[in-house]
């Protein structure tokens, strides 16, 4: 049983009490799920604002693991398994890994950096803060009266997200494919040298020399075993 | 669960990204902030989605799909961005996007025609690593 059906059939038999059908839920009684979501949920949103506003750099990034991480545990909650557990493994594994060789290549300054933020800072402020305000607006006076069913089979395990992947999203799917290829290949012709030639030229003579070297110690030695 | 908590939470998580985004110097950080952006659409189309397979009669779990290769194209473009945060660095020996201003129109120092950088540390430093 995941971890979000626990959650709830605890909260099931807390509420059972109170409530009995789902039309008399309210935001004035909430269920445990929805206390252990709003808990993570403050973590995480912590954790971003933590990971904007900081001023050492590599901090910012090991912030970032935490709001991820939150993320992945809301999912879980939501009953979604499979994309937790692909959030942390590419997220949390391999996302945060190359910002964090990012930091190191580009000799980004352990400690404070007194030049982390731009001089819009207060614009992008109130930028966010508007746009904070209004969505959060618009979401609570659309979805005031609509609530998620968590019970039942989850929404997202892995058996109903592989079906629903391979019947129905195939040919997205491939394509995916396909751009990450791309965008493996496109990686790799970015960070070449920008002077090809030149770092063309070295290594194949070094090549050239070795296989030279080779050559004469076979000849040496096929020599040695005719001598013999 | 009512839909309200993970809609407001993605809201204010994109909130914080498009912050990070106006607001960070660093390349690398905007590119952090880029990807909380990101994972507060992937929060909000998996809420609707748990909430729509359980709604509707038939669903092709098109929200989790999306997810998946929304997840899958962040890794990509994390990928391609660094590389050119990277590709920039080594040319300019900065990843500071303010001092990278060479389309920028009004901007004296360097003009469109002066294919120098203008400013003495990058130029050497470009020159050594060219």
């Amino acid at each position: 049983m995941t971890l979000a059906a626990t959650v709830g059939n605890l909260a099931a038999h807390t509420t059972t009490t109170t409530t009995t059908a789902a039309e008399s839920q309210g935001f004035l009684s909430p269920t445990g799920v929805e206390i252990a979501f709003l808990l993570v949920g403050l973590v995480t949103f912590g954790a971003a604002v933590v990971t904007v506003t900081t001023r050492q750099l590599v901090h910012a990034a090991l912030w970032l693991v935490v709001a991820l991480g939150g993320l992945a545990v809301e999912y879980l909650l939501l009953t979604a398994e499979f994309i937790a557990w692909v959030q942390v493994l590419i997220y949390v594994g391999s996302v945060v890994v190359l910002l964090l060789f990012g930091l190191m290549l580009t000799k980004a300054p352990i400690g404070r950096s007194p030049d982390a933020d731009s001089g819009n800072r207060w614009a992008a402020l109130t930028v966010a803060g508007a746009a904070a305000a209004a969505l959060v607006w618009v979401v609570v006076d659309a979805f005031r009266t609509t609530w998620i069913d968590l019970d039942g089979p989850a929404a997202g395990s892995t058996e109903a997200t592989g079906a629903s992947l391979f019947q129905n999203w195939v040919l997205p799917f491939e394509a995916l494919s396909v751009l990450l290829l791309a965008a493996l290949v496109g990686a790799i012709v970015l960070s070449r040298k920008a002077k090809a030639d030149a770092a063309r030229t070295a290594p194949t003579a070094g090549a050239e020399r070795d296989t030279r070297a080779a050559l004469a110690e076979r000849d040496t030695r096929s020599d040695a075993e005719g001598a013999r | 669960m009512h839909l309200a908590y993970p809609a407001v939470l993605s809201a204010l998580l994109f909130c914080t990204g498009l912050y990070g985004v106006l607001a960070r110097r660093n390349a690398i950080l905007v590119l952090m902030s880029v990807e909380l952006m990101l994972n507060a659409v992937n929060l909000n189309l998996v809420a609707f989605d748990v909430w729509l397979s359980k709604a509707a009669e038939e669903t092709l779990h098109s929200g989790q799909a999306l997810t998946l290769f929304t997840i899958a194209i962040a890794a990509a473009e994390i990928g391609i961005g660094l590389a050119i945060v990277l590709a920039v660095y080594r040319n300019r020996g900065t990843s500071d996007i303010d001092k990278l201003r060479d389309t920028a129109e009004g901007h004296e120092p360097d003009g469109p025609d002066t294919d120098a950088p203008a400013t003495g540390p990058a130029a050497e430093k470009a020159e050594a690593t060219a």
